[in-house]
């Protein structure tokens, strides 16, 4: 008796039980209603520690079908052990399919990356999030902080960025870069780089964000437009980076550096495993890579 | 004559609740005008209450009964008991005071304690600061202290930086309270020659003087405080 | 001036259970008057302030408070989203601790530049601007706009507390205790300051004081609080130099003379 079927009868599908899984459906209802409000749930204890995307993992197990093919990512990558061990999860509570591709996933429950390939309709986007309280840096009390979105009073989150320029000379928040949500909610879109901030912004898949430690869950809907914060005079910009991916030669992503030797050697590559993989299958070719064949040669 | 200044069956008693609430009388039944262009002098002994009635009549003092009529701006109003904004307005205006002390705000040159009531009331600064400049010089203070604040000044220069502070506005009454107590002689002839002025200027004054010799070149009345005085009806 | 009170107080009490912390108390504010509010510590002072800018929700009586477009507003009965956006806007408020008033772990800078965010303004360069001529005025030097407030003196972070305030125009000010906690001559220089800028910006403010030299100094009117009550008001220089009640009378002889 040791197939995935078989071991399925241990748990109930997707591991929580089904009432908490309506518990936090209408918590994610609640959210897509009001795009960028942070809804309060009854975080459960999961078989992870804290930190370990155990909000992300309560919405996509509310969330999953059986026929759902589903694909699980730590900064990008498909292979380091977050994104392992929370896919094999699933595979053993829900017996559900899995793959790397984005393309052929319909959901993808991601930590601090936003896939490079468009997301498109019918997809969903589940991010696992730290700290889902934007203003929580500048003022420490839950109960301000609350009335802040209720009111509407933002301008602290500009003082943020006002810090960040008259200490930096420039915006210097990289990741989890605040954005407003639809005009009214200002929102921490967790610890992406402000590289992906874009790609939220009326995108086509359904984005959805899980606090477990913070018991909060919040949404961005289908076609809504994410702005990011700045100044007129230090207008939003995205990093940009000097040379392509060392491997597939792509231009316009994001790159990890990959440091080689302790002689100072390094690269450039996607920090996307799926959209590097992709490229190089259809011909691809970044220098590395060229100089790694030929010194393979 | 305009009479700006009327002061009609005033009684006034300080209770003194720390010592067992007993009541000093300071005067009663005080009844006296101030004419424009006059300038009339509080006389009798000390202690009788003049100080306390001048502070009177410039609202610093509460009264008992009666009225300090005041013509502000065309009409008359009562200090006895007007509203604390309205005897603010009187004095921005109308009703200057120069007081034997001066008392000092921290930091302030005294150029602008001088220039103070002129941009109180809407003066430009600089013009302002310019006329005060003049009244100075006019009263001989060292033109190295114009920009220092008088804290640290001499009794007669701090009296002179109020004279100056005094004597800068048109006010249509100006109460003094021994304006000539702390200045030597030739100073002395400087402010006997400003109330002159006032007087040919129309202003109403009214003044406590306690050198015989100001006393007598600048009253045209002297009034005995005494006649007010309870103790005295009394005895 | 205008001819109608910026203020309007009516019978306004405060009680914690039965304890009384102000009881009834009324009074009118007009425009560019500064009202001293003196009395010991307990007297109910500070309560008062505290119901007067909203801080502290009255047990009765009414605050009116005519907003820039000339009406007389019930502050209870405003939103509490209006209410906020006076209270950082038209008003201002100075604690006694500038670590209430100020965000200890930002810049002076921004600090002075919150305000002016928070009413929309989104230009980096015409912000700090802003700050730093509010800087020149309370005499911060412009080289100290990146320092954070944790590194300022006692002084220094009141004189900041009062710009963060005033950056944007308020009319009406409420000040606790501004200069307490401060040594004597660093005080000096604050009210010297605080006197000019009420002067200047036409500005009504409400200082809840115990030091008379304070009230004297700034205030043109003045309230004398024991228990609880008002027991004696008017002119400032009328009640300090010729108090009639006890109590205010035992205040005044109080005073340490230099």
């Amino acid at each position: 008796m040791t197939t995935a079927a078989s071991e399925l009868a241990t748990y109930n599908f997707a591991y929580l039980d089904e009432q908490t899984k309506r518990m936090i459906r209408r918590a994610i209802l609640k959210a897509i209603a009001i795009p960028g409000y942070q809804v309060p749930f009854a975080s459960r204890e999961m078989p992870m520690p804290y930190g370990w995307g155990t909000g992300g993992v309560q919405v996509t197990a509310a969330i999953l079908g059986p026929e759902d093919v589903l694909k699980v990512i730590d900064q990008g990558a498909d292979d380091t052990t977050n994104a392992v061990s929370i896919r094999a999860f699933f595979q053993k509570v829900a017996n559900v399919a899995v793959t790397t591709r984005t393309r052929a996933a319909t959901i993808i429950q991601t930590r601090h990356r936003i896939p490079e390939e468009k997301l498109t309709t019918g997809q969903t986007l589940v991010y696992q999030v730290p700290i889902p309280e934007p203003l929580r840096f500048l003022e420490p009390r839950e109960t301000e902080t609350r009335k802040m979105h209720a009111l509407e009073e933002y301008g602290l989150m500009h003082v943020k960025l006002y810090e960040d320029i008259a200490r930096n000379g420039h915006i210097a928040t990289t990741y989890a870069y605040p954005v407003k949500v639809e005009g009214r909610y200002v929102m921490d879109p967790s610890p992406t780089p402000k590289f992906d901030n874009p790609k939220m912004h009326m995108s086509e898949a359904l984005q959805l964000f899980g606090a477990g430690r913070e018991k909060r869950i919040y949404a961005v809907p289908p076609h809504t437009e994410v702005v990011s914060l700045d100044f007129e005079d230090h207008p939003f910009e995205v990093q940009s980076f000097d040379k392509p991916c060392g491997l597939c030669g792509a231009e316009n992503v994001y790159l990890d550096e990959v440091v080689l030797d302790d002689r100072g050697g390094r690269m450039f590559v996607c920090s996307d495993t799926d959209h590097c993989e992709d490229r190089r299958a259809h011909g691809h070719c970044g220098t590395m890579l060229a100089y790694g064949k030929e010194a393979a040669r | 004559m305009a009479t700006p200044l009327v002061v009609s069956e005033v009684a006034k008693s300080f209770t003194m609740h720390l010592r067992d609430g007993i009541r000093l009388p300071v005067v009663s039944s005080v009844n006296f005008s101030v004419k424009a262009g006059e300038c009339v002098v509080l006389g009798g002994p000390s202690g009788i209450g003049k100080s306390s009635l001048l502070k009177m009549v410039y609202g610093n003092y509460g009264v008992d009964t009666g009225q300090i009529l005041v013509e502000h701006e065309g009409q008359f109003v009562d200090l006895a008991t007007a509203d604390p904004r309205s005897v603010l307005a009187v004095r921005r205006v109308t009703l200057g005071y120069v007081s034997q002390f001066l008392r000092v705000v921290p930091r302030v040159a005294a150029v602008d304690v001088v220039a103070e009531p002129l941009v109180a009331d809407g003066a430009i600064p600089a013009v302002a600061r310019e006329k005060a400049e003049t009244m100075l010089a006019r009263l001989n203070l060292p033109r190295e202290l114009w920009q220092l604040p008088p804290a640290t000044f001499s009794g007669g220069e701090q009296q002179r930086v109020n004279i100056a502070r005094g004597f800068i506005t048109d006010h249509r009454i100006l109460l003094l309270d021994e304006p000539t107590a702390s200045l030597d002689a030739k100073n002395r002839e400087i402010v006997v020659d400003m109330i002159a002025e006032k007087k040919r200027a129309g202003v109403a004054l009214l003044g406590i003087f306690h050198d015989d010799d100001v006393r007598v070149r600048v009253a045209d009345r002297v009034i005995d405080v005494s006649a007010f005085s309870p103790r005295k009806a009394a005895a | 001036m205008t001819d109608a009170p910026l203020l309007k107080v009516r019978d306004i009490s405060k009680f914690y259970g039965a304890r009384i912390g102000c009881r009834n108390v009324s009074f009118d504010l007009w425009p560019g008057e500064v009202l001293a509010i003196v009395g010991e510590s307990g007297s109910g002072k500070t309560t008062l302030l505290n119901c007067l800018a909203t801080r502290l929700m009255p047990t009765s009586g009414t605050i009116e408070y005519r907003t820039r477009d000339g009406q007389m507003r019930d502050l209870a009965r405003m939103g509490e989203a209006e209410r906020r956006f006076l209270m950082r806007t038209d008003w201002g408020f100075v604690h006694q601790n500038p670590a209430d008033g100020l965000r200890m772990t930002v810049s002076a800078g921004a600090n002075v530049g919150e305000r002016l965010m928070a009413v929309g303004g989104r230009h980096y360069g015409n912000i700090r601007e802003t700050a730093g001529d509010w800087l020149r005025r309370v005499e911060i030097g412009i080289d100290r706009i990146d320092d954070q407030p944790r590194a300022f003196s006692g002084g220094m972070r009141q004189r900041l507390q009062i710009a963060r305030n005033l950056v944007t125009a308020p009319r009406l000010v409420f000040m606790d205790e501004p200069t307490g906690g401060l040594d004597v001559s660093v005080q000096a220089r604050l009210l010297d300051l605080v006197r000019g800028l009420v002067h200047d910006l036409g500005l009504s403010a409400i200082i809840v004081t115990h030091d008379l030299a304070v009230a004297r100094l700034l205030s043109h009117r003045m309230m004398v609080m024991k228990d609880g009550q008002v027991i004696e008001q008017g002119l400032t220089d009328r009640v300090l130099d010729d108090p009639r009640e006890a109590y205010t009378q035992l205040l005044v002889s109080s005073i340490l003379q230099v």
